[in-house]
């Protein structure tokens, strides 16, 4: 048998009294994209948190390529390959594009002190090969927080992808973003795949989920509802399964 | 951390330089230049307005005496500002630190080495500044109450802790005058530059570098501007906060030292006058309340600014009933100038 990429075994947290995620199971192949979808509040982006080592289970056991680990934190998951696009970006908006780009792991030499010059070197690199930034308004010393809804988006997605992710979480990346943007987005998440990555998808919008997704993961009230791949399923039918479940909580 | 995994990229051949051009380089440094300019048209007003003075070496002398006790501290407060924090319980740090000083130096007097307890005490009162730094971190940042009310408490509690530790009683330090360490941190060189401004400049490089430099500053900075998307990126924002108040601490039982030395002598209300002076160096110095920016620069120039304002009023012939209102003028001025520098660099 394959060896899944992620795979969550029984994950449940809470927070207090609230139950945010129940006994789930979740499984993420080698170069699969599997869309997450779920109404406001059904636990998507506390799921994300647990797999970016962000937030702790109170329950349950995570494996990577078929190995447990336990206790994940923002560094391990990273050392694992995971990278993760924000729904909150998770820019500092007063501090420079490069700051922005190397955010949390800055390159530095044994004593901690920065090179910044390669920083900068591999800041503009990435924004003239990868971003697609031309202006000349906009250089590795910027501020991000002059920058557009998109150009923002793209930093945290350039971010993602300079660091060699095995896996890619992009958690609602097309809020605020306009229409070109989000087809270039579409684009790049299927660029992901071709790239033999794996991703995880989280979307309001669900023709984009299941435009690029193998498999479609249903959340809700804390719970997997039920998943499809979405070759056996089609776009309507999916569409009548997610209203039926934000009506009643069930599939069936 | 995972810099390994960093190598692997390419090595870019070709360095990235921006074209050097005077108005992005005016707008990134607004707010060093915003206060170098305000510290320029003081000292031209000050010569003009009185040239004896201010054309002669001995008020520049004065100035590098007395300034330094409180502008060392300004140095590690402005990265404890900028991570969006604040402290206001240093002064109480500068006299603990002299607490434990005289405690380790009555306590090694079976040494019979005079600059020996000198030294261990100097480490005692580093040592006590740094834990008391610590124990503020460890308060702010695990229970998760705000610095401001945090460090208003232990302000209160360690001034407390000195006057019960010494009973209240003020006490000389002669015996240190015999020793290396008093030339070392208060004397003079050449008669003209006290030590206490080389110890103020080597502290400014360090915070500088730090701050700068170093991956720790550009965590400091990442947490001061936005601790939520610093925690989801693997920054240790509890680790960093707690660290810039260590250096706080670790500073301030510094000064203490260096202001006890200064006339060799301990009051328990060492640092009581050093509060807002210090803090409104910082923020004269362009540091933002709300986090995430701010310069050491700043920081320096503002201290020489509030160290000069005192003298300079009576030097210039004024009474010196105005020195507060100038303080104030001169204070509110810079904020709502650097308030603007900063909206136009957005």
């Amino acid at each position: 048998m394959e060896e899944y990429r992620l795979e969550l075994r029984n994950v449940s947290k809470s927070f207090g009294e609230v139950q945010a995620l129940e006994n789930i199971n979740f499984q993420l192949g080698q170069n699969e994209i599997v869309g997450l979808l779920g109404d406001n509040g059904a636990g998507k982006s506390t799921l994300i948190k647990i797999i970016t080592g962000y937030h702790q289970p109170t329950s349950g056991e995570i494996y990577f390529n078929g190995r447990k680990v336990d206790n994940l934190t923002v560094p391990k998951a990273r050392e694992l390959g995971v990278e993760t696009v924000f729904q909150e970006r998770a820019l500092a908006e007063l501090q420079t594009l490069w700051r922005n780009i190397f955010l949390g792991r800055e390159l530095c030499n044994s004593w901690g002190f920065l090179d910044i010059q390669r920083m900068r070197d591999e800041t503009h690199r990435l924004m003239t090969q990868s971003m697609g930034f031309t202006s000349h308004a906009i250089s590795p010393d910027s501020k991000v927080g002059k920058f557009s809804g998109g150009e923002k988006q793209g930093v945290a997605i350039v971010r993602a992808l300079f660091f060699e992710a095995e896996i890619i979480v992009l958690d609602e990346p097309t809020m605020g973003l306009s229409l070109k943007e989000t087809a270039k987005l579409v684009n790049f998440v299927k660029g992901i795949k071709q790239a033999g990555k794996s991703a995880i998808f989280i979307d309001h919008n669900i023709f984009h989920v299941y435009n690029v997704a193998d498999r479609v993961v249903v959340i809700d009230r804390g719970q997997v509802a039920g998943e499809f791949t979405t070759k056996s399923i089609s776009i309507d039918e999916l569409m009548e399964k997610m209203v039926h479940v934000a009506e009643t909580g069930s599939l069936d | 951390m995972n810099t390994e995994t960093d190598t692997s990229t390419p090595a870019v051949t070709q360095h990235y330089q921006l074209p050097f051009n005077l108005r992005s380089f005016a707008r990134r440094n607004s707010a060093q230049l915003g206060i170098l300019g305000v510290f320029l048209t003081l000292w031209l007003i000050f010569i003009i307005a009185a040239p004896n003075t201010f054309l002669s070496g001995q008020i520049y002398s004065a100035f590098m005496t007395s300034t330094p006790f409180f502008a060392i501290m300004a140095i590690p407060l402005t990265i404890v500002v900028i991570a969006k924090e604040i402290d206001l319980s240093f002064p109480s740090i500068m006299a603990m630190g002299m607490v434990a000083f005289s405690f380790m130096y009555n306590g090694t007097a079976f040494l019979d080495n005079v600059t020996i307890r000198v030294f261990l005490a100097i480490i005692a009162a580093l040592l006590a500044g740094t834990i008391i730094g610590w124990i503020n971190g460890i308060i702010i940042v695990k229970v998760g109450i705000p610095s401001l009310v945090v460090t208003i408490g232990t302000q209160f509690f360690w001034r407390g802790a000195v006057l019960v530790l010494v009973s209240g009683a003020n006490f000389g330090l002669e015996y240190i005058k015999g020793t290396v360490f008093y030339p070392l941190l208060v004397g003079k060189i050449g008669g003209f530059v006290p030590m206490q401004m080389v110890w103020l400049v080597v502290i400014t490089i360090i915070g500088w570098m730090i701050l700068n430099r170093h991956r720790f500053g550009a965590h400091i900075y990442l947490t001061g501007d936005n601790i939520d998307s610093a925690e989801l990126m693997g920054v240790n924002t509890g680790r960093v906060r707690i660290q810039a108040f260590m250096f706080v601490g670790l500073v301030s039982a510094f000064a203490g030292v260096i202001a006890s030395f200064y006339v060799a002598y301990f009051w328990p209300s060492l640092g009581s006058g050093y509060l807002l002076n210090t803090l409104a160096a910082v923020f004269l110095g362009g540091t933002s309340v709300f986090g995430g920016t701010g310069t050491i620069l700043g920081t320096f120039l503002g201290t020489f600014i509030i160290g000069s304002i005192d003298a300079a009023t009576v030097a210039v012939g004024l009474t010196g009933f105005l020195t507060q209102m100038i303080y104030g003028f001169i204070i509110v001025l810079s904020v709502i100038m650097h308030t603007y520098l900063r909206k136009r660099g957005e």
